[in-house]
This record gives structure tokens, C-alpha cells and sequence, in this order.
């Protein structure tokens, strides 16, 4: 079984994130970045069906160069090779515009599932798994906390509102992943070295043939207008409970007309 | 005036409260129609009627229920072509998201998620990195989809008698590539839904076992609020996963929310920091839930939250 992993590199949350003035789009250059923490979870679901079985376990990530680091880290987890989307008119592309593209490089790749997290922390849309089901023609299996690989059919668990929806689709398939998962591994000191030498292979945008109109802020879609950064949000009152702690609590939630 | 689409989330023919909203909203800006999909159809669609649509569209095709997503977005699309909507609103949750971004490559059109509010210009606001950004977007092209969170407006009655269309749709296999061959239901019943209350006790590690979620549940029903939990307390099995309040789990925006015994991790805040006015109670003063509560308790919940349920309950006479 062959698998594609969709990992994105994203800022950190725990860092400060902004919006540029000049094009108002996420300033991913000043800012520490990281492997989006879901994306580690589809790596791992991935290994696992791969050690299950055989085949080979590609990741894709379309990103800017510094997005290597996150690649490698992905490969040092124990994936086989991958494939860098990277090119200056990509930049500011939305998710519609992602999709196109990941999907153009998926033309060129072979695969039985394709598994990527199911929301990025940056965008936070939860939707690439549809966009792409959509766009390819493959079923949607997405927001899953169980997957189970048979034959040639993939079952999941998904989680609904109330409970979960289990759900069948023949392979090729692709999938989302939620953190219930599973457990990921650390990249092994072995992993971090093999991974220096594994096949990461970089594509430009010709390359993929993806058309230059379609991707890349002035072709975007959905477009920002204007943007504000709030004020951050003020510590309140702290209170120590001196045994009258719920009363306090009431007091306050009266003074607010909650209750 | 221009017509736009509300599609109903509802729950076999109970619409959500969120559809309403839409409504309430879509009527601000041109003439709201609504969609009404799946088994139960017609039954919301007499309901929906109390919030002005001048239409509803219905199906209750089979295929709606048997397969994930890719046959409500067909019907969308359709009726997108048929009637050149100004722009359809879809709720905010998983599965619309979902629907709004199938829709979104099926009609060549432009997507915006989460917005907590759309003007007449079909301008939607929303806010990104945890509320410290409002943005305004909108969209370039196509037809606007923009899915709308729960509790940005509030529904406004106004009754029509809307007129009543049937539309059959033409699913192609893409649409049916996912069978949904079983739902569980594993939620406890009887409280608000989580997405959509406008309050929220959410309880975490120090709630020490799933038994002392009831001191969590008796706060929530005094306040009328629904139950949320962190991933610690999902994931030790103290309370079902579909309650969780995260990152990966549900995102919530309500009036109130209170955390007992919930330290404030990121991805935890990544879920509710947008609310509007943030209680927590922790006998750690040093946890980080204290930067963003309104209100700060430091004490042990398990007898400040009995106190305070008592308090409320006595209050609310
Ligand atoms: C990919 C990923 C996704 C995640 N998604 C989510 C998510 O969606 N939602 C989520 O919540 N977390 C999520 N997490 C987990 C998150 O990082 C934290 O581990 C989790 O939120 C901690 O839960 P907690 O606050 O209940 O537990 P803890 O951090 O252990 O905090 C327990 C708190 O209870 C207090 N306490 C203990 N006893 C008492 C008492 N008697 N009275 C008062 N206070 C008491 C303690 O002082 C402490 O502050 C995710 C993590 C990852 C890696
Ligand atoms: N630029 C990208 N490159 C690779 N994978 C991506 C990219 N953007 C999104 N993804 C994948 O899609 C998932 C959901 O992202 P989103 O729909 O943006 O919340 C992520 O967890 C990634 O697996």
C-alpha cells in the first residue's frame, strides 16, 4: 500500500502571529515554525499501515523553503521520500488554490491513501481532505479517529456532534486524522540520520503544471480587505478562595447579568 | 432583491438554532431562502418558515443520509446554478465547512470559513490566532460561500409561508465514493449542544475521576449550560470525546465559559478563547487559564463549584 502524507508547516502557537501590512497575508517569515502538530498523527497512522503491509509512505508539502525542515523532520519519523511544492507564485494562495495545486502534483504521484491532519493551526479550515476529495474524484474520509485498512476498502470512525459515523470507501481514498488517533513517535537518532539521504524531491510550479493564473495572491478567490490586531485580552480579577470561593464566583456572574 | 441560500443544519427534521441565525442573517442581505436536505426534510421545512424564507428548497433523497458530504454539495451546486443565488450560508460546523468547500470547487467559487459576521457588501469578519486578529475578507470569485459560527447573530422570528420546492438532484459516483454504513450516538442527551449553548462548564484533569463529572454537570444544568471537557479528561475516559473543547475537538464562542480544573493549554484555549466572557476555577495560581479569565478563582473545585451551584440555584429561586 502506498501512502501520501499532506504535512504543512505552520507557525508556532505558542509564537506571536501576524498579518503583514503591505499584502496582509500570514507573516511566515518572522515567526518560529513547526510540523503542524496533527500532521505528525497522519505520519504515524501512516508508518503503521505501511509496517503492516509493505509499499512506501511519500510526503507532500507545498511551502516555502524553509518548509524542508519540517519534510525532514516527517522523514526522520520514517518516511521514505517526498516532495516539496515550492515556487514564489504560490505565495498567498487560499485553500481553494492549495487544493488545485496539491492536487496537480497528485496527478503525478501513485497511491492507494492519502492521509493528511485534519485542520492546520494557522488557517484552522478543516477542509483539505474535502477540497481534494472533490477535486480528485476520490472518496472523503475525513475527521477520523480510527482507520482500518482491508483488501481494497478503507473503514473509519468519524466523529460527529454525537457520537461517530463509521464510513466506507473503496482505495485509492483519502483521509483526515484527528489526534485520538494515535500515539506519535520521536524521530530515533538512526531516523534523523537516514533521513539526510532520502529522496526529497523539489517541483516548481511548471514542473507540476500548475498554471501560473490560477495560484498565488492576486488570483486568490477569497481575498482579505482590511484587518485589525485586537488588543489582547486582559487578565481579570483573580480571587483566592477564603472559603466564600463559589459565592464570589455568583457574585461576580450577577455583576455581569449572567445570572 | 438578490436571493440568497441558507442551507439548515438540522437533526432529522429538528432544525439547529444556528439555522436561524443564517436566516435572521440572510434576510439582512437580500431574500433568504432556505435549503433543507436529508431524512427529515420536510419536517424542518415547516419549521423554518417562522424566520422568513421566501423559499425552501427540499430534498429528501436517500443518497443525502447514505454518503458523506459530496451529495449535499451537489444539491448546492445545483440549485447554484439553477438560481444564481448572491451568495449561500452555511453553518459553521465540520460537516458544513466541509459542504461549503465541496461546493466551493464545484461551482469555481470562493470560500470563507468561520465568520462571525457578514455586511450587506457581503464583507465577512472574522477572527483568526484566537481572536487577536479581526479580518475583513471577502470573495473574488464566483458566488460567496461563507460559513457562519453559531451564536454571531441572534435569530429574529419573523413567519412567512414560504413557498415549498421539491428538487431533484443528479448525484455522480464521486458524490457516493464515502457510505456511511452506521451512526452512533455515544453523547449523553438532555443538556444544550456544545457548538451552540451560550454557556459552557468545562471540566479537565482535576476533576479526578468520571464520578466527579456530575459536580461539572449539576453547575451546567443551574446555568442551563452544556457540558464541555479537556483533552485530559476525553482521553482518561471521564467524558466522551465529542464534548471535548480544543483545538481538534469543538470550537465554542459562548456568553460564558467556565474551566474547572483545566490548566489552559493551547490547543485547549484554541478552542474557546473567542468567548466572551471566561471563568476558571484552579487551586493552582500559576495556571495558565488565568491570563485570559475574566474572572479567576483560585481554590479547590470541589467545594467552590458545589458552593457556586448552590449560590446560582438559590439566585435563580
Ligand atoms: C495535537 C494535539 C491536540 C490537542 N487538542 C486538544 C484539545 O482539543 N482540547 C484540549 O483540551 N486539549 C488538547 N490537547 C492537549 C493539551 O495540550 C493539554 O494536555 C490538555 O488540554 C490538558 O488538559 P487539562 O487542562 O485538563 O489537564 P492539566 O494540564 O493536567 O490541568 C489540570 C488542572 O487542574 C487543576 N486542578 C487539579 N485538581 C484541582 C482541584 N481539586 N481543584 C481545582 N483545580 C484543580 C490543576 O491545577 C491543573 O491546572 C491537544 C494536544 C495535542 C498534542
Ligand atoms: N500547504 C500545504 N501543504 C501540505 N499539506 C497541507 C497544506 N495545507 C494543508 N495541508 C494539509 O491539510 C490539513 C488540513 O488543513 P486545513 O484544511 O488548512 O485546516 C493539514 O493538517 C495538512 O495535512
Amino acid at each position: 500500500m502506498n501512502i501520501v502524507v499532506l504535512v504543512k508547516q505552520v507557525p508556532d502557537t505558542w509564537a506571536e502571529r501576524k498579518l503583514k501590512a503591505d499584502d496582509k497575508t500570514l507573516d511566515r517569515a518572522s515567526v518560529d515554525v513547526v510540523m503542524n502538530e496533527i500532521d505528525e498523527y497522519a505520519v504515524e497512522e501512516a508508518l503503521k499501515i505501511k509496517e503492516a503491509g509493505e509499499g512506501e509512505v511519500t510526503i507532500l508539502t507545498m511551502g516555502p523553503e524553509r518548509a524542508v525542515e519540517t519534510i525532514r523532520k516527517a522523514l526522520s519519523m520514517g518516511a521514505d521520500k517526498a516532495v516539496h511544492l515550492v515556487d514564489d507564485a504560490l505565495a498567498g494562495s487560499d485553500a481553494v488554490q492549495t487544493s488545485y495545486a496539491l492536487a496537480k502534483v497528485l496527478e503525478t504521484l501513485e497511491y492507494d491513501l492519502l492521509i493528511c491532519g485534519s485542520e492546520a493551526t494557522d488557517s484552522r479550515m478543516s477542509i483539505m481532505a474535502a477540497l481534494l476529495a472533490e477535486r480528485t474524484g476520490k472518496p472523503q474520509l475525513s475527521g477520523a479517529r480510527k482507520v482500518t485498512v482491508e483488501g481494497g476498502n478503507v473503514t473509519i470512525e468519524r466523529q460527529t456532534d454525537n457520537g461517530y459515523d463509521v464510513v466506507q470507501a473503496a482505495t485509492p481514498a483519502i483521509v483526515s486524522v484527528v489526534e485520538k488517533i494515535n500515539e506519535p513517535r520521536y524521530p530515533s537518532f538512526k531516523g534523523i540520520m537516514a533521513a539526510k539521504s532520502k529522496p526529497l524531491t523539489t517541483l516548481s510550479i511548471a514542473d507540476a503544471g500548475i498554471e501560473a493564473g490560477q495560484v498565488g495572491l492576486a488570483a486568490a478567490p477569497s481575498q482579505v480587505v482590511e484587518f485589525a490586531n485586537k488588543p489582547p485580552r486582559q487578565a481579570g480579577q483573580i480571587v483566592k478562595d477564603e472559603g466564600d470561593g463559589g459565592s464570589k464566583v455568583a457574585e461576580y456572574l450577577a455583576s455581569q447579568k449572567i445570572v | 432583491m438578490a436571493e440568497i441560500l441558507v442551507l439548515v443544519d438540522h437533526v432529522e427534521g429538528t432544525p439547529k438554532k444556528a439555522s436561524y441565525e443564517l436566516l435572521t442573517l440572510a434576510r439582512t442581505l437580500g431574500e433568504a431562502s432556505a435549503v433543507v436536505l436529508g431524512k427529515g426534510a420536510t419536517q424542518a421545512a415547516d419549521k423554518v418558515g417562522a424566520y422568513g424564507p421566501a423559499k425552501v428548497y427540499v430534498s429528501e433523497a436517500a443518497e443525502l443520509s447514505d454518503f458523506l458530504v459530496g451529495p449535499k454539495a451537489a444539491v448546492l451546486a445545483q440549485l447554484v446554478a439553477d438560481k444564481s443565488p448572491a451568495a449561500v450560508l452555511i453553518p459553521s460546523n465540520a460537516e458544513g465547512k466541509e459542504i461549503a468547500a465541496r461546493l466551493a470547487v464545484k461551482t469555481g467559487s470562493g470560500l470563507l470559513t468561520d465568520a462571525v459576521g457578514v455586511s450587506a457588501e457581503l464583507v465577512a469578519e472574522q477572527q483568526i490566532f484566537g481572536g487577536a486578529v479581526a479580518v475583513q475578507s471577502k470573495v473574488a470569485t464566483g458566488t460567496p460561500i461563507i460559513t457562519v459560527r453559531p451564536n454571531s447573530t441572534a435569530p429574529v422570528e419573523q413567519p412567512s409561508s414560504p413557498e415549498i420546492e421539491q428538487v431533484s438532484a443528479t448525484f455522480s459516483e464521486a458524490d457516493k465514493a464515502a457510505k456511511v454504513v452506521e451512526s452512533v450516538v455515544e453523547a449523553k442527551g438532555g443538556r444544550p449542544d456544545l457548538g451552540e449553548a451560550s454557556i459552557v462548564v468545562s471540566g479537565g484533569r482535576g476533576m479526578g475521576n468520571a464520578e466527579n463529572f456530575s459536580i461539572v454537570e449539576a453547575l451546567a444544568d443551574s446555568l442551563g449550560a452544556a457540558v464541555g471537557a479537556s483533552r485530559a479528561a476525553t482521553d482518561a475516559g471521564w467524558y466522551p470525546h465529542q464534548n471535548q473543547v480544543g483545538q481538534t475537538g469543538r470550537t465554542v464562542s459562548p456568553q460564558l465559559y467556565v474551566a474547572v480544573g483545566i490548566s489552559g493549554a493551547i490547543q485547549h484555549r484554541a478552542g474557546m478563547q473567542t468567548s466572551k466572557t471566561i471563568v476558571a476555577i484552579n487551586k493552582d495560581p500559576e495556571a495558565p487559564i488565568f491570563e485570559l479569565a475574566d474572572f479567576g478563582l483560585v481554590g479547590d473545585l470541589f467545594t467552590v463549584v458545589p458552593q457556586l451551584t448552590e449560590e446560582i440555584t438559590k439566585r435563580k429561586g
